[in-house]
């Protein structure tokens, strides 16, 4: 268990290398480079820019510039904003809570009730219910988002009236009642296409675990068909979907762009495409960094939680 | 059919089987999975029920579970279990009776237990699902029953999971699951198919054993007739879901009446003990000398963490002569599937020399082995798997001459010829493997390797997935190919009595080493090495050296 730990931890510092010089390296062969808005800016001269460039140390080889940022990097130092001039790790920081409290909502309505579905489906397969299903998923997952997102605001928000349109809290407002009410709009149309993947990957699944010989050796020993889900289809079937789990991990923090702009949700999504769209490099870098971080992260600790639930591979 | 069955007092039938006919969905290759049979498992008897893939064997078995899909309906019938009709019985009636009354054993033991789950809780789950004892009583059972089953160390195995444990000692757990409520009726269902040849002779003991002790009526399916002359008190013959013939095990199997009887038991191969006439060779020059082979697996991380390391190979040494035939025999793990991909360079080798035709090609890279590929070809396990379902016959039997820069229009006339020599009409070129059974795809296997007109042929296991009748056309129709050709062969198996009709020489493989190597007669007449010994006592039905009373009227 410890060699398969250092294993992977190195693997995963090996691809972070890897992911960093990639993103830094596209990122500078933009046209324009960083600086392009300000070529647009009457009141900057050449000068002014060929000056800020010093600045910024952007006058350097490309590669010192990624050492200098990396080094950087790992102690610690993600970088200022070029809008603003704020550290990159607190600006990551502020939008985190607002992404968690979205993404994490969301999931967890799509793992349990696309869980739910799935293992419905799988065992009645073929049933009126399993088609319905097999439907809503396909439409859940053709119709994109925003779509979902703009007739909910319609009916909800602009005939009925009965949810806010977009944004976290009122301002001057910060009861939990307040967040909740908010939150219910965004999170239920995020978790719509989520749903219909789990149910999906649900659904296969549990038709391979009960298509397995020891579910008709529990079925010979006269068990319920209860216990015979419960106690030993789901608990396979669930292998598969820890895998799963740990790569919507990322996904929790690093938000929905297009979900978290229909709603003007100020989360990590947005602040992605804002940034972009300023050309900010140190924090277009710095969230891609962190996204790297997650995904892996994420499929580490899905392996270790497979690891600690499967005695094949606990054991071994 | 009925009137065959002797009338037997209702008190003596454990369970009993009337006209039952079970209907398979439309557009099956048959409308009956089993039609009209009618059979009496007696108390405290085994009762074989033999036939071949397809025959309906595992439906009637499945049936008397109720555990048939749903797409498979009981047309008509009556199955008596302890005097009640279990036939239209509700699905919890049906669940109480299960475990308790009778309960079954399956053919696969590696997935027959829930990975996640210990032995002994899978036990004790028999016990709590019918309300019998409380935790702590159902623990106390389960290791009584692990002990019974003869486990090493019971309290321990109890918590034990099923991938710590070998086939043969899962498959002791699932005895023991079915015994843990003392059922009357035990149905196993192949139970010893998948098992080597020694743990087979072991669990057919144990299964006979307990059988005896308890007084229980065991309903076993089988294949094999050796298995059938191993324990079996009276037999049920099953040919395309009709019962073909009953009767007492001696009966069934000293004097057979039906034909189909008749093929299958002069079908299931025996130890001959004799050694095949030898086939004049043109030179005395080995074509194949093997020195000193040896290769190691190596697992875990090499960076981190313990490694470990299976010798899988391990100095083995022989030689094979032009146009003869060695066979390679062992059970799962000893290393005899390396050998064969070894030889054929599917496999690098960690050391020795595999000299073919005078060169060694051990240390050959792939690039300067490739001209050498046609001349040592394989045949495949798996007549299903070995072929690609995309492909149509004449594409996967033309593509490899083609590369090797046969013009295609030889390769086309070649393929028919080799087709039709093969036992299959030219026809084949253009279809696809599905449409073939499985004995024609193993056909199909050996047409494929003999486009390149090979001096050594590799079969690895190549006839285990297939019935005993199309087996023995196949091990007909390689010794045919082989008086004609003068191609040598290693033949790999696992079973010794088909390695005994085919070979001129059998190496005997243990833990990666060749443990004894001799002709026919001396490895199962007179056997040298304890294990080779052991090996052949284990064979079912079958005392080497006497006359052999299945053979008798065959």
């Amino acid at each position: 268990m410890r060699g398969f730990l250092l294993n992977r931890l190195s693997q995963s510092l090996v691809l972070l290398v890897i992911v960093s010089i990639i993103g830094f390296g596209i990122l500078n062969l933009l046209p324009g480079g960083p600086l392009a808005q300000f070529g647009l800016d009457p009141g900057m001269t050449q000068q002014d820019i060929e000056r800020l460039k010093g600045l910024l140390g952007l006058d350097r080889p490309i590669w010192i510039q990624y050492l200098d940022w990396a080094w950087r990097l790992v102690r610690g130092d993600w970088g200022h904003s070029f809008r603003d001039g704020a550290p990159v790790l607190e600006i990551i920081g502020s939008h985190l809570f607002a992404t968690l409290l979205l993404m994490g909502s969301s999931t967890a309505i799509a793992i349990s009730i696309g869980a739910w579905i799935g293992i419905r489906g799988a065992t009645r397969r073929y049933s009126l219910f399993d088609y319905l299903a097999t439907v809503g998923a396909m439409v859940a997952l053709s119709v994109p988002t925003f779509w979902f997102g703009l007739v909910g605001i319609y009916i909800f928000s602009l005939k009925l009236g009965w949810l806010p349109a977009g944004n976290m809290s009122e301002i001057g407002d910060s009861s939990i009642l307040g967040y909740l009410h908010h939150l219910i709009l965004p999170s239920v149309v995020l978790s719509l296409v989520h749903v219909a993947i789990w149910s999906r990957y649900m659904r296969t699944a549990t038709l391979d675990a009960i298509s397995q010989d020891f579910v008709k050796t529990a079925r010979a020993k006269g068990l319920s068909e209860r216990r015979i889900l419960m106690k030993h289809v789901v608990g396979n079937a669930l292998l598969p979907m820890i895998t799963l789990a740990g790569m919507q991990l990322p996904s929790i923090l690093t938000g929905a762009l297009v979900t978290e702009t229909v709603f003007t949700w100020p989360g990590m999504g947005r602040l992605f495409l804002d940034s972009l769209g300023y050309s900010d490099y140190p924090v277009v870098m710095g969230l891609l960094m962190f996204s790297a971080i997650l995904v892996l992260l994420g499929n580490l600790i899905a392996d270790i939680v497979v690891a600690i639930v499967d005695p094949r591979i606990r054991l071994a | 059919m009925i009137a065959s069955i002797q009338a037997v007092a209702p008190h003596e039938v454990a369970l009993s089987v009337r006209d039952l006919t079970v209907s398979l969905p439309a557009g099956m290759e048959r409308v009956h999975a089993v039609e009209n049979i009618s059979f009496d498992l007696k108390r405290g008897q085994i009762l074989c029920i033999i036939g071949e893939s397809g025959s309906g064997k595992s439906v009637t078995a499945n049936a008397i579970m109720g555990l048939l899909p749903k797409v498979i309906r009981l047309s008509s019938g009556v199955i008596q279990l302890e005097g009640m009709n279990i036939i239209g019985m509700s699905p919890d009636k049906l669940r109480n009776l299960r475990g308790r009354v009778v309960s079954m054993i399956f053919q696969d033991p590696l997935s027959a237990l829930n990975p996640l789950m210990t032995v002994g809780a899978q036990i004790d789950e028999v016990m709590a699902a019918h309300g019998f004892g409380t935790p702590q009583t159902c623990r106390n059972r389960a290791v009584e029953l692990l002990t019974e089953v003869g486990l090493p160390d019971p309290q321990l195995m109890y918590h034990q999971y099923p991938f710590r444990l070998s086939g043969g000692q899962r498959q002791r757990v699932m005895i023991a699951m079915a015994l843990a409520l003392e059922p009357t009726v035990l149905i196993a269902d192949e139970p010893t198919t998948a098992l080597d040849v020694t743990t087979q002779a072991q669990i057919l003991q144990l299964i006979s054993d307990i059988q005896r002790r308890k007084g229980m009526s065991v309903m076993f399916i089988t294949h094999d007739f050796g298995v059938v002359a191993e324990i079996a008190d009276s037999v049920v013959v099953m040919e395309k879901g009709h019962i073909v013939e009953q009767g007492s095990a001696e009966q069934v199997l000293k004097s057979p009446k039906h034909p189909y009887t008749r093929r299958l038991i002069a079908a299931v191969p025996h130890l001959t003990g004799e050694d095949r006439p030898r086939l004049e060779s043109a030179s005395k020059e080995p074509i194949l000398k093997v020195e000193g082979l040896v290769k190691t697996y190596r697992g875990g991380s090499a960076l981190f963490g313990a490694q470990r390391t299976v010798t899988a190979v391990n100095e083995v040494s022989f030689e094979l002569a032009p146009g003869r035939t060695l066979g390679v025999v062992g059970e799962s793990g000893s290393g005899k599937s390396s050998l064969g991909r070894l030889l054929i360079k599917l496999l690098d080798s960690d050391g020795g020399g595999i000299l073919f035709e005078g060169s060694d090609i051990a240390k050959l890279s792939e690039a300067k082995f490739r001209p050498l590929r046609p001349r040592i070809q394989m045949i495949f396990q798996d007549p299903f798997a070995s072929l690609n379902p995309r492909s149509t016959v004449g594409h996967i039997m033309t593509v490899g001459p083609v590369a090797h820069g046969m013009p295609y229009a030889q390769a086309r006339e070649e393929a028919r010829a080799l087709l039709a020599h093969v036992g299959l009409d030219a026809g084949a070129f253009g279809r696809y493997p599905h449409e073939f059974s499985g004995g024609q795809r193993q056909r199909i296997g050996i047409a494929r390797a003999l486009m390149f007109k090979p001096k050594l042929l590799i079969a690895d296991e190549a006839v285990s997935a297939l019935d005993v009748s199309i087996q023995a056309q196949i091990l007909q129709l390689l010794d045919q190919i082989q008086r004609e050709t003068g191609v040598s062969m290693v033949f790999i198996t696992h079973d010794l009595r088909v390695a005994s009709q085919i070979c001129d020489e059998i190496a005997v493989m243990q833990k990666g080493r060749i443990v004894e190597r001799g002709p026919p007669s001396q490895i199962f007449l007179n056997p040298q090495a304890a294990y080779t010994r052991q090996l052949v006592a284990a064979i079912p039905g079958e005392r080497p050296g006497n006359a052999r009373p299945v053979a008798a009227n065959a």
